[in-house]
Order: C-alpha cells, then structure tokens, then sequence
C-alpha cells in the first residue's frame, strides 16, 4: 500500500493555480498593462478633467455618506438584534440580508418607485428622493447595509457579559460601561464594517444608475462615467479611471486585512 | 438569552428604552427593507395578470431568462471546481505565499464590477490582448455570450473557495488518515469521508454563488452589448425595460429575481441550521 503524503496535492495545485491566473491575474495584468502602455499625458488629462474629478469626488462622498448612515442603523439593528429579544426577532434578522440576496438591478428599481414622486414613501415627502444625490445615498446605503450588521453582530454575541457586570459592582454607570467597555470591544468590528460597506458603495452600479438620473456633474459616479467613456471608445480614458477605483479598493481592502490581523478575524461575510 | 428580561439596574438599559429602540428598529426594517421588497410585488401586478404573464412570456424576457441560467450554471461549476481545489490547497498544504494566495481570493469582491467588466473588454475585445487571435478565429467573446459567462465567472469565482477554506483548516486529516488505513482509496476517501464533511459549506457556497451569479448587473453589462434576445441577461432586461418606461414588464421580471432572492435566502438558513445540527450531534 502506498501512501500519498500530500493527498490530491498535484490536483488541487493545478486547478487552483490555473483559475487563479486565468480568472484573475490574467485580466488584472491586462488592466495594468493597458495602464502603463497608455499614450503619455493620458494619465494627467483624464486625472485634469473636471467631469472626472467632479465623478469621483461624488462617489467617495455618497460612499462615505452611505457608510456613516449604515454605522448608526447598522450598529443600532445589530445591538436590538442581539441585547433585546423581542417576538419575530428572527424573522426581522433576516430580512437583513435581503439586500446582499436581491440583485442590484431590482434594489434599483423599486427604490426608484418607492421614493419617485409616486410612490408610497415619495408621495410623504416634500423633498424629492430620487434623480438626484440624495437618491444616489439612498441607494448604496440600501446594498450596503447588511455589511455593518453582520461585521458587528457576531463579536456582540461572544462579549462577555460578566465585563459589563464588573463595570456595574464597581460603580459606573450603565453609559459610563457602554462608552468606556463595550465600546472598545466592538471598535475594530465597526470599524470594519464600515470598512466593507464603503467598499462596496465605492463600487456599485447596478442599483445607482435605476435612481440617480445620471447627469454629468450632478450625480454621475465613476463607475458610470467608465461606461460612459466606454461607450465613446475612449479606452484610455476608462482604463485611467479604473486604475483609481482599482487603488481605492485595494486601499480599502489592505485596511481591512490589516485590522483583522491587529484585532484577529471575526466571521467574514460577503 | 432569557437572562437578560429583567436585568439589574446599570446591567442593562432601562425598560422604556429598551422598548423604544427595538421599536425605532423595526419600524426602520419594516420601511427601509420590508417595504421595497412589497413594492415589487405590488407594482408588478398592479397592471393585472395579464400583463404580469405577458411579460414574462415576451420572447425576449424568454430568451434573458436562459441567459441568466446558463451564466449561473457556468459561475457555479467553475467556482464549485476551484473552490474545492484552492480550499483543499490552502487550507491543508503550507505552501509558499499562502497569506498572498488568500488575499488574492478577495480581489473580486473588492473590484467595483464594472472594472471588472473592462478587464474583460481590455483581454478579450477587438483591441485586446487576445482580440486579433480571436477574430482570426471567427470567436467573439466581448459583446456575445461566453463574454456574460466569464464576467459572471470573475465576479462568483472566490465564493465556494472563501466558505471552505475555513472548514478544511478546521475539519484536520485524522478521519482521512483513519478511512486510508482501513484500505480505503484515496478516491473513495475523498468521495466517503472528505465531501460529506464538506457538503454544508459547499452547498452553501453554491447558493451564494448562484444567487450573486443571477442578479449581477456591473460586470454583465459592460461586456454584453445589450443586443436584445442574445446578449441580454434577466437584470439587463429589466434595465432595458426600465429605460422604455415598461414598468409593467421591469417589475414583471424582477419579481421572478426577487423570488430567487427569498429563496436563496431561505435555502441559506435552512442549511446553516442543518450544519449547526450536524456540528451539534457530532
């Protein structure tokens, strides 16, 4: 009987080493050679442009909007979710995930209905929500939700309680322990959903071009003046746009590796 | 959790504000989450069955729905095969960069779809790298079929690899080690031992993969072309729909997405209660 050390391990290393390099180094290389044999001055004129700084202000600026509005619903859905019991909780914890589950596409659509000036929650309201930055929020908030939710409710689930009772037999008050022992504890996991939840903001498109109306310098975000530039066979001009919402990623994504190495990993989520 | 109904002062918050936040929350669900998903539904048929049939039925919806069925069956074999190679990989061998090897795994989720539909066009189109080979060869990638396939691949590839990873890393070699000795082949260890250990997370991953594969838009659509009943996916569709002011047909079409999506949802609670009872009884 022969007895293979590294089971499967020729196997395994052929196929993992095959589709990593075809499916994504290949077209990653593709990226950064276009990038690098793009004309000189592509770079500087692209970066120059208005229309393309005005983009890419407004897509960090929504993303990070997005970002905060999630750290305050996100932290408080996660926290009820797992302190106060209440009947149905299980039912409403996972609706949670219905954004991560409905295609961005749809996510588009019916916010677009909803909050348009026909709609339920549009007709409430004396602003309009919709075509414009506010509906651009609104949207990536929506896809972004369930990633603050998630990051954080697993480490509040594992805190021990007794920490918390030990702050209150030595006399703080029931604020002075929330802000000075369950805090720090949940830090580096909201931290990290924010993190993923302006990742994914950063980046999305499919349900910001249902509601933001999409007029230059208005509410145009990069990923849709990539298309845009696309579509006018300006490939230099995308690539160079891509190139920084590339970097932001990986920007982002280096961030949060970092904090799950620091504070250790807690459950991933996609 | 039964502990924490009647909780010692400083212990706990105070009753009326433990009410009044779980109330906040679930008004905020209910009007933030519940209410768009019951939009759908309504709006879709609120032009009448009839319509709501039509719709579905129109040849180009018809011909969006395969599309997206054949992309979704190719993203998830392709991830299900790396998957088990790269989980089995990296989570049992040491191999050099293997922190590196992980990180790459995170590269699709990270880049915005839309760039990840460019890298395609920039490796596959008429002035990419492989675009002179290709025409040569009378195959057309970008603006056709097996462009949607790969896009949707890029996008779903790391999914099945990302829920087993941490299950071979936790599952260890003793069972395999134990059905070896007993005269088992490495084949029949594989399939006997290894899978059925395996099968949750994978079936998990497989939902994942599925459910992102049928809905993604970014990618999909900078490779289509948007030619109407060839290269439309069910959520370009939609968007096609959309832009015609069809309301009828967009909504039409995306409850068909948006039953995918409760389903998935239900399928991924369903499995995860019956790998933590598998866990549980173990």
């Amino acid at each position: 009987m022969t007895f293979t050390r590294r089971p499967g391990f020729a196997l395994s290393t052929g196929i993992t080493l095959l589709g990593t390099s075809l499916m994504i180094l290949l077209p990653l290389a593709a990226l950064a050679l276009k990038a690098l044999h793009a004309r000189p001055g592509t770079f500087a004129a692209v970066f120059s442009n208005p229309r393309v700084q005005t983009a890419c202000l407004f897509s960090l600026g929504s993303a990070l909007a997005a970002a905060l509005f999630n750290l305050v619903w996100g932290t408080l859905i996660a926290w009820v979710l797992v302190r106060y019991p209440f009947p149905g909780r299980r039912l409403v914890d996972a609706l949670v995930d219905l954004p991560f589950a409905l295609p961005t596409a749809v996510a588009g659509l019916t916010l677009s209905s909803l909050y348009g000036p026909k709609g339920w929650i549009g007709q409430l309201l004396s602003f309009p929500a919709v075509y414009n930055r506010t509906g651009v929020v609104l949207a990536l908030s929506f896809v972004s939700l369930p990633f603050m939710v998630r990051s954080l409710q697993p480490v509040l689930e594992e805190l021990p309680r007794e920490m918390e009772e030990a702050a209150a037999c030595l006399g703080a008050s029931r604020w002075a322990t929330l802000r000075r022992v369950v805090l720090p504890q949940l830090l580096p996991a909201i931290l990290s959903g924010f993190a993923l939840s302006f990742a994914r903001a950063v980046g999305e498109y499919g349900s910001v071009v249902f509601v933001s109306g999409n007029l230059p310098f208005k509410t145009e975000i990069a990923p849709l003046l990539i298309v845009v530039k696309l579509e006018q066979y300006d490939y230099d001009g995308a690539v160079a746009l891509a190139v920084i919402m590339l970097g932001i990623s990986l920007l982002v994504l280096a961030g949060i590796h970092l904090l799950h190495r620091r504070f250790g990993e807690a459950r991933r989520y996609v | 959790m039964s502990d924490l109904r009647f909780p010692a002062d400083g212990v706990a918050e105070p009753r009326w504000l433990r009410l009044s936040l779980t109330a906040v929350t679930v008004v905020f669900m209910a009007v933030f989450l519940l209410l768009p998903l019951v939009n759908i539904f309504h709006s879709a048929l609120s032009e009448g069955w009839r319509v709501f049939l039509a719709s579905l039925q129109d040849p180009n919806a018809a011909a969006a729905i395969r599309l997206s069925l054949l992309s979704t069956f190719w993203a998830v074999l392709l991830s299900g095969v790396f998957g088990l190679a790269a989980a089995w990989l990296l989570g049992r061998h040491r191999i050099p960069g293997h922190g590196l090897w992980v990180a790459v795994l995170d590269l699709p989720f990270a880049i915005s779809p839309v760039v990840a539909g460019l890298m395609f066009v920039l490796l596959c189109g008429l002035d990419g790298w492989f675009g002179p080979w290709l025409d040569r060869h009378n195959t057309q990638i970008i603006f056709a079929k097996p462009g949607i396939i790969l896009a949707t691949a890029f996008v779903t590839f790391p999914f099945v690899a990302r829920e087993l990873l941490p299950l071979v890393q936790a599952l260890g070699s003793e069972s395999e080690e134990a059905a070896r000795l007993l005269g088992a082949s490495p084949l029949q260890t594989f399939w006997r031992v290894t899978l059925p250990a395996l099968k949750w997370g994978l079936l998990y991953g497989v939902i994942l993969c599925a459910s992102r594969a049928m809905g993604e838009f970014g990618a999909v659509s900078v490779v289509s072309g948007h030619i109407r009943g060839e290269t439309m996916t069910l959520p370009l569709h939609i968007e096609a729909t959309y832009n015609e002011y069809q309301f009828g047909a967009a909504f039409a079409c995306a409850t068909l997405l948006s039953l995918m999506a409760l389903v998935s949802l239900a399928l991924k609670s369903f499995v995860a209660w019956r790998a933590r009872r598998d866990r549980e009884s173990a």
